[in-house]
Order: C-alpha cells, then sequence, then structure tokens
C-alpha cells in the first residue's frame, strides 16, 4: 500500500511538472515580460541590464527551476489587468466559483434522484417516458443555449429574475477574499439562472445513472427475496434497493464535480459571474499571461490533487486497483 | 460483393434499423444535415462570406412572417445584414468539417494508441494507458479550452482566426483522443485470445499486420458505437470554444459564434439571431445522440441501456 501511495504521489508530481513547464513555455515564449515594467520608453541598453538583473537570459532550465521554485512558495507572478499577484487574483474569484457549483450540485441532487428513482420503479409510466425524453433532449442542448434562454424569457420578458452579476454580497470572513453571495435575498435571486443553467447539463446524466443503478439492483435476488418476504413496497425501493444505488452514483458524482467545473467557464460568461472561469476569459482577451498561467497551475493543481487523493482511497477500499497498478 | 450484400440484407442490425422508427428518422435527419452541409453553396439563399452580398442597412431585420420582416430573408438577418437562413447553412458546413476531423483525428490517435497498448502489452502498454489516464482526469471541454487559449496566445487572434478550422481540428482531436484509446484497448485485449490470432501468429504473419488486418477489423464495432456520440461531442465543443471566443472568428460563423454573436442583441429583443441557430445546433446533436443512442443498443446490448 505505502508503495502505491509513492507511485501516485510520483506521478502526481511528474504531471504538474509538466503542466507547468507548458505554462512556463508559453509565458516565456509569447509576450515581453519587461514592457509592462518599464514602458515603450527605454534604451535597448537599460532593457538589456534589466533582462540580466531579473535573470531573463539566464539558461531556460535554470529559469524554469526558478518558477517552480517560486510557484512552490505560492507566487505565479503579477497580473497584468489587475496589478496584483495572480494567486491572490485567482483567491478572490474562486468563491464566486465554488458557490455556483454548490447551488448547480445541490439542484441536481434534489431533481435527480427522485426522478430518476421514479422513472426506474415505473418505466412504462407517461412521466417517465416524458422525462427519458427530455433527458435525451438535455444532452444535445449547450448550456450556454439553456443560460441564454433562461435569460431571454426570465429576465428579458418576464423580468423576473436578474440577468448578470452577483448582486449584492457579505464579505464571509472580513478579510476581503470570501464574497458571498448566498447569505443575501439578492445574491440568492442571483444565483438562481446561473445555477440552474449549470445543473440542466448534468441532470438528464444522473436521472440516467440513477435510473439504470436502480433497475439493476430491483433484479438482484436479495430483492427478489425481500419482495418473497412480503415487506412493503416502500421498504424495499426506498431502504434496499435505494441505498445500494447510492454508492456508485455518489462515485459518479465525484468524478462530474469537475466536468462542472469546466462548464462554469461557460454559466460565468454568460452571466458575467464573477468566478475564475470569467477571469480566466478576460485574461485571454487581454493577454494576461501571468494570470493565464497562474489559473492552468492553479486548476491542474487542483485537479491533479484530488484525483490523487481519490484514487488512493480508492485503492484503500478496493485492493485490486492497487494490484493492477503493479503489473 | 454480392454475398456481404445478402448478408447485411438479412442481418438483425437492418432488421431493428427497420422496425425503430426513432432511428430511421434520425438516420434520414442526419443524411438530410449531411446534404444541405455539402451543398450550401447551391441551395443557401447568398453566399455570407461574400462581403458584397452584405448590406448593413438591412440588419437585424425579424423573421418573414414577423410584420417588420422582408420577405427576401425568411429567417431575418443578423446584426450585420446577413441572411440567417445562409449564414445557418454554412455555420452547420463548418461545424460539421470541425467535427468529422477532430473525430478522425482523435480515432487516428486513439486506435494507434490503444492497438499498440492493447496487443504490446507489457511496458508500453502501461506508459501509453497511464497518459490516457492523465489526460481522461482532466476534463476534456477543459483541456480544449486550455489549449485553445494557449494557441490564441501563441499565435495571435488575426492569425488563429485564419486558421480556426485546422486548429480546431487539432484542438478538439487531441482532446478526446483517450476515449477511443481505451475503448480500443479493451477491445484488442478481449480479441487477442481468440483462435484467429493465434492461427495468423502461427503461419508467420509479422505483429503490424495481424493488429491491423485482423484485430483492428474485429473491433471495429465498439469504435463505431462510440464514434457517433463522438461527432456529436465534438460538435458541442466546438459551438462551446466558438461561444467563448475560442473559436471560428465572426466572419466565417459556425453555429456557436452565431448564438454568441446573437447573445449580444437578445437584450434588445432581436431573439432570432440567437434562436434559430441555436435550435439548428441542438437538432443535428439530438439526431446524432439518438442514433448513437439506438447504435448502442443493437451492437452493443451489454452495455448500461441508460
Amino acid at each position: 500500500m505505502f508503495a502505491f501511495i509513492v507511485r501516485r504521489a510520483f506521478q502526481a508530481v511528474m504531471v504538474m511538472l509538466v503542466i507547468a513547464l507548458i505554462g512556463f513555455a508559453v509565458q516565456k515564449n509569447v509576450g515581453d515580460p519587461i514592457r509592462p515594467l518599464v514602458g515603450e520608453r527605454v534604451s535597448p541598453e537599460e532593457r538589456e541590464a534589466l533582462a540580466e538583473e531579473l535573470g531573463l537570459n539566464d539558461p531556460f532550465l535554470v529559469q524554469y527551476t526558478r518558477f517552480i521554485k517560486k510557484a512552490v512558495h505560492g507566487d505565479l507572478g503579477i497580473s497584468f489587468i489587475y496589478q496584483k499577484p495572480t494567486t491572490e487574483v485567482i483567491l478572490k474569484h474562486a468563491p464566486a466559483t465554488l458557490e455556483l457549483v454548490i447551488g448547480a450540485g445541490l439542484i441536481v441532487i434534489v431533481f435527480s434522484l427522485p426522478l430518476g428513482v421514479f422513472t426506474a420503479l415505473k418505466p412504462k409510466n407517461w412521466f417517465s417516458k416524458f422525462v427519458m425524453g427530455f433527458s435525451t433532449l438535455g444532452v444535445s442542448i449547450p448550456v450556454f443555449l439553456t443560460a441564454i434562454m433562461f435569460i431571454y424569457l426570465f429576465s428579458v420578458i418576464l423580468g423576473w429574475l436578474p440577468s448578470y452579476g452577483r448582486g449584492e454580497t457579505v464579505d464571509l470572513f472580513n478579510n476581503g477574499y470570501w464574497q458571498s453571495g448566498l447569505f443575501t435575498a439578492d445574491g440568492l435571486k442571483h444565483l438562481i439562472l446561473p445555477s440552474f443553467s449549470l445543473a440542466s447539463i448534468m441532470m438528464p446524466l444522473f436521472i440516467r445513472i440513477i435510473r439504470s443503478e436502480m433497475m439493476e439492483v430491483l433484479e438482484t435476488e436479495y430483492i427478489k427475496y425481500a419482495w418473497a418476504k412480503g415487506l412493503a413496497p416502500m421498504r424495499i425501493w426506498l431502504v434496499h434497493a435505494f441505498k445500494n444505488t447510492l454508492l456508485p452514483v455518489i462515485t459518479v458524482f465525484g468524478l462530474q464535480i469537475g466536468i462542472m467545473f469546466a462548464f462554469t467557464i461557460l454559466t460565468e460568461t454568460v452571466f458575467q459571474w464573477q468566478g475564475m472561469g470569467f477571469m480566466f476569459l478576460e485574461a485571454v482577451q487581454r493577454a494576461d499571461i501571468a494570470l493565464l498561467n497562474a489559473y492552468l497551475v492553479v486548476v491542474a493543481t487542483v485537479f491533479v490533487i484530488v484525483n490523487t487523493v481519490v484514487d488512493i482511497v480508492y485503492g484503500l477500499i478496493n485492493p485490486t486497483v492497487r494490484i493492477t497498478g503493479t503489473k | 460483393m454480392k454475398p456481404t450484400l445478402r448478408k447485411f440484407k438479412e442481418s438483425y442490425f437492418l432488421y431493428s434499423f427497420k422496425r425503430d422508427k426513432v432511428a430511421m428518422a434520425s438516420f434520414i435527419a442526419i443524411i438530410m444535415f449531411l446534404l444541405i452541409a455539402v451543398l450550401a453553396p447551391w441551395i443557401s439563399p447568398m453566399n455570407p462570406y461574400d462581403s458584397n452580398n452584405i448590406n448593413i442597412m438591412s440588419s437585424e431585420i425579424p423573421p418573414a412572417w414577423n410584420e417588420f420582416g422582408d420577405p427576401e430573408f425568411l429567417l431575418g438577418t443578423d446584426n450585420q445584414g446577413r441572411d440567417m437562413l445562409s449564414t445557418m447553412i454554412y455555420g452547420l458546413r463548418t461545424s460539421i468539417v470541425i467535427g468529422i476531423g477532430a473525430v478522425a483525428l482523435q480515432a487516428t490517435i486513439g486506435i494507434l494508441m490503444g492497438l499498440t497498448a492493447g496487443y504490446v502489452g507489457g511496458k508500453v502498454d502501461s506508459i501509453l494507458m497511464r497518459l490516457a489516464d492523465i489526460q481522461f482526469s482532466f476534463p476534456y471541454l477543459m483541456v480544449a479550452i486550455l489549449i485553445s487559449a494557449i494557441f490564441q496566445l501563441v499565435f495571435g487572434v488575426g492569425k488563429y482566426e485564419e486558421l480556426a478550422i485546422p486548429l480546431l481540428i487539432l484542438i478538439i482531436g487531441f482532446a478526446e483522443w483517450p476515449m477511443y484509446a481505451r475503448t480500443m484497448r479493451a477491445s484488442v485485449i478481449g480479441e487477442k485470445g481468440k483462435e484467429y490470432v493465434e492461427a495468423a501468429k502461427i503461419i508467420g504473419l509479422p505483429k503490424p499486420v495481424i493488429m491491423v488486418r485482423h484485430v483492428l477489423p474485429n473491433s471495429l464495432t465498439s469504435l463505431l458505437v462510440i464514434s457517433t456520440i463522438q461527432v456529436a461531442n465534438a460538435v458541442m465543443s466546438e459551438a462551446a470554444l466558438s461561444f467563448l471566443g475560442l473559436g471560428m472568428p465572426i466572419s466565417r460563423p459556425s453555429l456557436g459564434s452565431l448564438i454568441r454573436a446573437g447573445f449580444d442583441y437578445i437584450f434588445s429583443g432581436s431573439w432570432w439571431i440567437t434562436v434559430f441557430p441555436g435550435i439548428w445546433l441542438v437538432l443535428f446533436v439530438l439526431v446524432i445522440n439518438l442514433l448513437g443512442d439506438w447504435l448502442r443498443d443493437v451492437l452493443n446490448p451489454k452495455l448500461y441501456k441508460g
């Protein structure tokens, strides 16, 4: 087991180094790092001196090592747009994205669990057929189109809900980092449309997964035995069958959170939601390479850490994973 | 040729296709979409790429049935005064080219990787599959967005827009190859132990020949199943990238960039610039998904019938 953890951690570090290398190579080759510091009106000699002082003339590997050393200490350079350290900029935008994902996650759970269970129990019912048809359609609608249609319907025509921004926020820990919209009526109102749009991409998938898992469980021997014993249907469905569909569903949910994270970029663009995705696109449009690079490294770190932890936990629970790893 | 044809006519595949109305309808719809895309220059009312045809005075005209509509523009015009119908036809063409191109690329990379990994096994297998696993652990859309952002910075916006089609094919193809590699490998490992492979080995055929001429054709079924869904995914990814401004430029719009262009005008009530390309895109992806679902059920009944 120890060897497995070491191997997994080593792999994680290698992946991070490669991603940092890509980010660094982009930063190195695109744009001029000196110009934002001194402007245009500087003689070539002075520029050369500054480049020497900043270590820009050092060999690639030396610069890369320096970049890694700084990155480990949380220093990923200064954002050109915000004129602040990039890590600080990203940390300030992260809570908005997190709240959006939490909101969407809750909606997915609240709607897909009962719908999935119902369609599994009564597959011939007209409502189940409607839900399944709707979920096939749902998979085919891009998230940004759903978002635009929501805006058109609920903001432009009906005027019920706000169409952009986060509304009123409160400073959660009084240090300026976590501006939360979850505790004001206005903030929650602003959260409704974005989180429903984001949830719309995951909901069809979850309804299908819960349905197929539940149907599979309903066919097993122990459920047949429970029926033979004459237990009440509700007890069989909810206590015996449903409980056992949950484990695979939770696993998939964990994996899909990452995909949801990618879709926040689209949702945030439509609603001008001031999260990491919105910030990332701003960085791309205005060629803020340091910020783009920092985003790449931070997002990759989060994914690598989550994946590594999940893998190790899996290895603890399920020994076959470890064995296949050694082959 | 004749026995193959007869075999096809009597197959379960064709039998279940004929009995499934949804599959037939979506197949016909896909053929229609493809025909529209191929025949775009001949059937669209005007060429939206030709700036001589564009009159800024006729911008944002609502569809013809609206009281302010113009019978010349059946579905209205966009913000630059282009006929919506023609722009959508050309947009579909662009989306299809990118979708099919990207899937061809990911299939090529994935099949090569999966075939080698599955057949050769050992160290090669574990290295290749580790690579696929690592990339798989990042959501493909995220990978595509990040690569396109980097490309746009490296090439500069102007050059990127000029090269948009090949670059998008490259980006989406690269972002999704692990799916093919995994499917291919799983199928190769299943085939590898069978007698016909043993027989081919005994008559002394070299490894590459066995892999390409014998194992690959027998693994095509599972690849076909994922291919339809992958085309739908690629079209969706392209739309998403274009919507973010990382894909096709508005001068040569795909369906995604049309929706983006329309989004800016939705607050002023010009809903048709967004809604028509949106419906067009959803219909196209929907029929591919429907056909893909059917294919999966018929060819691979062991998989989930989700």
